[in-house]
C-alpha cells in the first residue's frame, strides 16, 4: 500500500516519542539503584541505542555485502569466489585496479607534499592569511562543483577551433596543439588527480601549519644557536616534530582518496580508462545490475581502507596523547 | 436506480476478483482486472470510456516514477487531468535523473512505485528476472495496445511470453538534421540512397567551405550511445531486420561479419577526417563533444549534416525555426540497399506496473489508450512528445519534426526496430557496448571492438 509523506513522518514521530519515552523510563529506574548492577544497567541503556543502530546501519550492510560478494548478479545462486576472480583477471577491471593505485600513491603524497612546502613557507610571512585563505578556499567547494570547474579548464576543442578552455587556450597561446586532458589515456588519470590534490591540499596545509606552530620555540632557538638553518631546519627540526600530524594528513587524505567517486563520476563517467574501485562498484552494482560483482569490488575497496584506517586512528591517538 | 447499479457492479466485481484467484492458479499469461466497485465519477461522460468500468476510486492513489524531469514532466502531469476526473483517482508524478538505478534498488528492497515509465526493455527483462516485482498487465490493457499499436511494439513490453508494460511515448532515431535554406543555397537535394549521401558529404567537403557531417557523442557515464545508434541504423539497412533481431537476442555473435560490415560503413564517415568535425576538429573530437552540441555548428554554418534521433529538436537553441523551410530540420537516413523496406529505428518508454489494485489497473489502461495519446499531445504545446499509439491525431502534434516522426511511426510499410542497445543487458547495452564504440572513434579498429563486446557478453 503506498503512504504519504505526511503519513510517514507521523510514523517517524512516534517512533522517536517512543524510544525517548522508554530511554527515560530506564534512567528513570537505573539512577535509583546505586550499585554496581546499577551502573551496569546505565551504561547499558546509554550504549544500547547507539549499539543498535551501529548494528543495523553498519554491521548488517556489511555483512549482508559480503555474503552477496559470493553470490551471483541477482544475488540468487552461490558462485564462490568467481566474482573475485574477475575482479583479479578481466582486462578492464584491472584498469580500474591499476588506476586506484595511481590515485593511492599520488594523491596523499603529492596533497601533503604540496601542503606541507606551503606551510613552511608562508608560515610567519606577513600575508600569512591571505595565502592560507587562497589555498583553503578550494575545500570550501563539493567534489562534483570542484569536477565541473576543472572540466571546463580542460575542455577540448580542435587546435584551429575557438577555445572554451582555460588549459588549452593557454596552451594554444604558447604555440602548442591543444590537449586532450580528459580523453587522452593514461594521463587524464593524472589530471584527474590534479583536481583532489587542488582541494585537499589545503585541508593538508592547515593542519600542517596548526603543527608547525605548535614545535616549541627553544628547539627551533636551540638549533638556529647551532647554525641551523634552511634545509637542514627543514629536514631535521620542522617534519621530525611534525611527524605524526603529517602522517594523520597523509592517511586520511589516502582515506579520502579511496573513495574518490565523484570526480570521476563527473568528469568521465568511468570513460576512456579513468574508473577507480569507489565508482566501479556503483558502475556494476547500479547501473549494469551486477549485484555480486559490485559487493565484491566494495568488499575490495573495504580491505584497502581497513588497515589505513586502523593506522589513521592510532596515530591519531598518539597526537592526541602529546 | 443507482442502488441497483451499484450492486450490480459489486457482483461483477466479486466476479471478476474470484476469476483473478482462479487465473493465478492456472498460470495464464495475461493479468486479470480488478475493479473498485461502486459507481465510476465518470459514468455517463463519453470520454471516461474504458475507465468506468473499474468503479469509483475516489480517495485512491496512483504513484508513478518515471526519468523525466522538468520541464518536460509539466504535460505529463497535465495529461492525468481526465484520468483523475473520469475515476476520482489522483496521480503522484515523480521523476529522477537517477531512475535507473533506484528503481531497481526500490524494487529489491520491496518498496516499489505503482508505476515506473521504463525506457529500456532490457530493464524490463532484467526488472523481471531479478527482482519478480513486476506485475503482469491486465487484459484492459492488453486489448488496448492490440488494438492500438504494432505487434513489434507489445512484443517490447513482454518477458517470457508474458506481457507486462503498454507503450508510451517514443522517438525516432532515424533522422539526419540538416539546414534547409543551406542546401536550398548550395543547390544540394536530400540524399535517397545511402551512396548518394556519401556522393553528397563528397561534394560538400570538395567545395571546401565547411566539413559535411559534425557529431558529439560526450555523455556522462552514457558516453558513447550515439555511436550505438548509427550503428544499429546501418545494420538495419545493411542487413535487415531479422539478423537485426538474432543479434540483439545474441543468437549470431555480437562481432559478426554482418556487424563488422556496417559498422566499417559508419567509419566511412565518422572516421573520415575529411567528413567529420564540422566546426568542432576532427575525428577524435567527436569524443570530446557533448551529444547536444553535436549538431549545433549547422547553425553557425559549419557543418551540412547531423545525425541524431526527433528529440534533438530540443537542443536547438531558443528562437530557431524548426520546420521544412525553416533553419533546420530532419530528413529520414536513406537506405544503403533496397533489400530490406525502410528500416526505422527508434525508442521509447513502456508503463510497468508494480500492483495490481484497481487504481493501478484503470491507470495502465488509460495510458495504453488513444485517449491518453491525444490527451498528452494536447498537453505539450511545445512540441517534443510522439507516440506510435495509432490512435494519436497527428493534427494535434504542434511541431512539424513530431508530426514527420509519427507519421513514420504510423507508416505501415516501415520496418519498426527499437535500439538494440536498450534491448540488451544492461552490462552489454549500457556498458560495454558505449565503451567499445566510444574506443572505435579514439581509434581502436572495428574488429578488436566488437570482439571486446563479445567477450564480455557471457
Amino acid at each position: 500500500m503506498t503512504m504519504g509523506a505526511g503519513e510517514k513522518f507521523l510514523q517517524m514521530l512516534a517512533v522517536m516519542a517512543i524510544f525517548v519515552a522508554v530511554l527515560a523510563v530506564v534512567l528513570v529506574l537505573t539512577s535509583r539503584v546505586r550499585s554496581t548492577v546499577g551502573r551496569f544497567l546505565q551504561t547499558t541503556a546509554f550504549l544500547l541505542p547507539a549499539g543498535l543502530l551501529l548494528l543495523l546501519g553498519l554491521l548488517y550492510p556489511a555483512v549482508r555485502t559480503v555474503v552477496e560478494s559470493f553470490r551471483d548478479r541477482a544475488s540468487r545462486e552461490w558462485v564462490g569466489l568467481a566474482n573475485y576472480e574477475r575482479i583479479f583477471t578481466d582486462d578492464a577491471l584491472l584498469v580500474v585496479l591499476r588506476n586506484t593505485a595511481v590515485w593511492v600513491i599520488l594523491t596523499p603524497i603529492l596533497a601533503t607534499g604540496i601542503g606541507l612546502i606551503y606551510a613552511v613557507l608562508i608560515d610567519r610571512s606577513r600575508f600569512e592569511r591571505f595565502a592560507k585563505a587562497l589555498i583553503f578556499l578550494p575545500m570550501a567547494i563539493s567534489l562534483v562543483g570542484a569536477s565541473l570547474i576543472w572540466k571546463f579548464v580542460y575542455a577540448y576543442r580542435g587546435t584551429e577551433q575557438a577555445q572554451i578552455g582555460l588549459a588549452n587556450q593557454i596552451l594554444k597561446g604558447l604555440g602548442f596543439d591543444t590537449y586532450r586532458f580528459i580523453s587522452d589515456p593514461p594521463w587524464n588519470t593524472v589530471f584527474l588527480i590534479v583536481i583532489l590534490i587542488w582541494v585537499q591540499a589545503g585541508f593538508a596545509m592547515t593542519v600542517l601549519s596548526a603543527a608547525i606552530k605548535a614545535i616549541p620555540d627553544d628547539i627551533v632557538e636551540a638549533a638556529r644557536l647551532d647554525g641551523v638553518g634552511g634545509w637542514r631546519m627543514f629536514r631535521h627540526i620542522t617534519v621530525p616534530s611534525i611527524q605524526p600530524s603529517l602522517i594523520v594528513v597523509l592517511t586520511t587524505i589516502t582515506i579520502a582518496t579511496l573513495k574518490v567517486f565523484d570526480i570521476v563520476r563527473t568528469t568521465t563517467g568511468g570513460n576512456f580508462e579513468t574508473s577507480v574501485l569507489a565508482y566501479e562498484f556503483y558502475n556494476q552494482g547500479f547501473r549494469a545490475f551486477d549485484n555480486g560483482l559490485g559487493a565484491a569490488l566494495a568488499v575490495v575497496l573495504f580491505a584497502l581502507v581497513v588497515p589505513v584506517v586502523v593506522y589513521n586512528v592510532r596515530q591519531m591517538r598518539k597526537v592526541e596523547a602529546r | 436506480m443507482r442502488s441497483t447499479t451499484s450492486r450490480r457492479v459489486a457482483a461483477t466485481a466479486a466476479a471478476l476478483v474470484m476469476g483473478a484467484g482462479l487465473a493465478a492458479c492456472g498460470g495464464d499469461d495475461g493479468g486479470t482486472t480488478n475493479t473498485a466497485g461502486g459507481t465510476s465519477p465518470g459514468e455517463g461522460n463519453a470520454e471516461c470510456e474504458g475507465l468506468t468500468e473499474f468503479g469509483d476510486l475516489t480517495g485512491t492513489s496512483v504513484s508513478v516514477y518515471t526519468s523525466i524531469v522538468a520541464p518536460e514532466d509539466q504535460p505529463h502531469i497535465d495529461s492525468y487531468e481526465l484520468f483523475s476526473e473520469c475515476t476520482g483517482a489522483e496521480v503522484r508524478y515523480e521523476g529522477s535523473k537517477e531512475f535507473e538505478a533506484q528503481l531497481v534498488v526500490r524494487a529489491r528492497s520491496g518498496n516499489p512505485p505503482d508505476i515506473a515509465y521504463i525506457p529500456q526493455p532490457g530493464l524490463l527483462r532484467s526488472l523481471v528476472e531479478d527482482t519478480g516485482a513486476v506485475v503482469a498487465a491486465p487484459d484492459t490493457v492488453a486489448a488496448n495496445v492490440d488494438e492500438f499499436f504494432g505487434e513489434d511494439w507489445k512484443s517490447y513490453g513482454t518477458v517470457d511470453g508474458t506481457f507486462y508494460a503498454a507503450p508510451l511515448g517514443a522517438n525516432v532515431k532515424s533522422f539526419v538534421w540538416y539546414s534547409p535554406s543551406m542546401f536550398a543555397d548550395n543547390g544540394w537535394e536530400i540524399p535517397e540512397t545511402w551512396d548518394d549521401m556519401v556522393a553528397l558529404s563528397e561534394e560538400i567537403a570538395a567545395a571546401g567551405d565547411m566539413k559535411p557531417w559534425c557529431a558529439g557523442i560526450a555523455s556522462g557515464d552514457a558516453t558513447g550511445w550515439v555511436i550505438t545508434d548509427w550503428l544499429e541504423d546501418a545494420m538495419l539497412r545493411d542487413a535487415g531486420a531479422e539478423t537485426y533481431d538474432q543479434w540483439v537476442a545474441h543468437e549470431i555473435p555480437f562481432n559478426d561479419d554482418a556487424v563488422a560490415g556496417s559498422l566499417d560503413r559508419v567509419g566511412e564517415i565518422l572516421l573520415n577526417d575529411d567528413f567529420v568535425n564540422g566546426g568542432l576538429g576532427d575525428v577524435r573530437s567527436i569524443v570530446d563533444t557533448t551529444f547536444q552540441d553535436g549538431g549545433l555548428p549547422i547553425l553557425a554554418g559549419e557543418c551540412a549534416m547531423h545525425r541524431q534521433a526527433s528529440f534533438y529538436a530540443a537542443n536547438w537553441p531558443e528562437g530557431t525555426d524548426v520546420s521544412e523551410d525553416g533553419d533546420v530540420f530532419a530528413f529520414y537516413l536513406p537506405p544503403t540497399n533496397d533489400q530490406n523496406g525502410t528500416p526505422v529505428l527508434g525508442g521509447g518508454e513502456f508503463a510497468a506496473a508494480f500492483s495490481d489494485r484497481p487504481e493501478v489497473q484503470a491507470f495502465q489502461t488509460y495510458l495504453a489508450s488513444d485517449l491518453w495519446a491525444n490527451e498528452k499531445a494536447k498537453a505539450t504545446p511545445g512540441g517534443g512528445w510522439v507516440s506510435a499509439n495509432t490512435g494519436l491525431d497527428v493534427a494535434n502534434l504542434v511541431s512539424p519534426i513530431d508530426q514527420l516522426s509519427a507519421e513514420i511511426l504510423q507508416d505501415p510499410e516501415a520496418v519498426f526496430r527499437f535500439d538494440a542497445s536498450d534491448l540488451m543487458p544492461a552490462a552489454i547495452g549500457a556498458g560495454s557496448f558505449w565503451r567499445e564504440m566510444t574506443a572505435w572513434v579514439g581509434g581502436r579498429s572495428t574488429q578488436e571492438a566488437l570482439t571486446n563486446v563479445e567477450n564480455s557478453w557471457n
